[in-house]
């Protein structure tokens, strides 16, 4: 007999998680990579803000920064940022009628008014914010 | 197609054993076996020492859950043939769980949060037996019924990446059920749970892998009750904050 088991305090076998779990299944692929798009996020929210320093420096530093953005490498990067930046987008709107239960009276909205709803919310904030950038507002 | 199959059944005998081990035992491909009647067959027929649960064998106690060929599943409501692709199919205990024996988990960690989230009608005052029942419409029920069909089988559980991973989380049944009281027009414990579930180890453990909801054999959907929490919680606190006057 196993000297550490005991008859009224078994010894429970406890299986360690593999540090590369995620690699178990697509679904656990998806999630993983939805949460790494975040860094994407957050590239996007401190690129505007250099964007944003660079304008208000002046003339020369807004050239100098414009100039580093349109280089090659730049580029590649933010491209692949964009891409992320998407996927995040569509996924993250795709789960949140998950969370967002809405009713009409006593009937329960179905999650493809509440999806729909929040593409519209996106495209229209989108089109205001290019209608801003072009300078419509002027 | 070949007349039998290799059920390949993980052991663990801890009077025995350190380590767990397979065991594989050939048995009959029958079209109208489930992996139940399979593990049923080796226990009569081959070793009666196999230890795993089961009681219903029609998808309603949630005693049978196992993990098929990397799958959670109740294994009363799985056909054999479908997981016999290759002629083999793997039977594990449920993920995330310790092992007691064999096909057994140990999910007291489970009933301890049931409890800890008060998964049953909380009423700050019972009204007198005179006055009768506590009567609700049907409008009232369905905001609430699809949590309740929750048969406490833990797949959402051991499909959670999550809860393997941080043992302290509530869990995906725990907080569907909390929800299916909350949403409850009899209950009044709505405050009551938001003290455990808005904590770290509630809500806000779930990354919303969203694979509970994927498992659930009765379309529970606790993913979805997780979330709805989420946004409860955020914006029950934001009123709080808003209006502190109000309380929440």
């Amino acid at each position: 007999m196993n000297e550490s088991y005991r008859t009224y305090h078994p010894r429970w076998y406890r299986r360690r998680v593999p540090i590369f779990w995620w690699l178990r299944q697509l679904t656990y692929i998806k999630f993983i990579s939805r949460e790494l798009t975040s860094l994407g996020v957050g590239y996007g929210a401190v690129l505007l803000l250099a964007q944003i320093w660079a304008a208000s420096a002046g003339e020369t530093t807004y050239e100098r920064f414009l100039g580093v953005l349109m280089s090659p490498p730049v580029v590649i990067v933010n491209l692949i940022v964009l891409t992320a930046l998407l996927f995040h987008s569509f996924t993250w709107l795709h789960l949140a009628p998950k969370a967002l239960v809405l009713y009409l009276g006593d009937r329960r909205l179905p999650e493809s008014m509440v999806l729909f709803g929040h593409y519209l919310a996106w495209i229209v904030t989108s089109g205001l914010v290019v209608w801003f950038v072009v300078g419509g507002w002027a | 197609m070949s007349d039998t199959v290799e059920l390949e059944v993980f052991r663990y005998r801890p009077e025995e054993q350190l380590e767990p081990s397979w065991d594989t035992f050939e048995v009959p491909l029958r079209k109208e076996w489930m992996i139940l009647d399979a593990l049923n067959h080796v226990k009569d027929q081959i070793d009666g020492s196999l230890s795993y649960r089961w009681a219903c064998r029609m998808g309603v106690c949630g005693s049978c859950g196992m993990t098929v060929n990397g799958k959670p599943v109740l294994t009363c409501a799985t056909y054999l043939s479908s997981q016999a692709k290759n002629g083999r199919v793997r039977v594990e205990p449920l993920r995330g769980f310790p092992v007691i024996r064999d096909l057994i988990s140990d999910i007291q960690d489970f009933i301890a949060k049931l409890k800890k989230v008060k998964a049953w009608i909380v009423r700050d005052e019972e009204k007198p037996l005179s006055e009768g029942a506590y009567l609700q419409t049907p409008q009232q029920l369905a905001k609430y019924k699809q949590y309740s069909m929750c048969i406490n089988c833990l797949l959402c559980y051991a499909a959670c990446p999550i809860y393997p991973l941080e043992p302290e989380f509530i869990g995906p049944a725990a907080i569907a059920l909390a929800q299916r009281y909350n949403m409850d027009s009899r209950d009044q414990g709505a405050e009551k749970r938001m003290g455990v579930l808005s904590q770290d180890e509630g809500i806000w453990s779930c990354t919303f892998v969203g694979e509970c909801s994927v498992v659930c054999p009765k379309n529970v959907d606790p993913a979805g009750a997780i979330q709805r929490y989420k946004l409860e919680a955020t914006s029950s606190w934001f009123k709080s904050l808003l209006m502190p006057w109000r309380g929440r």
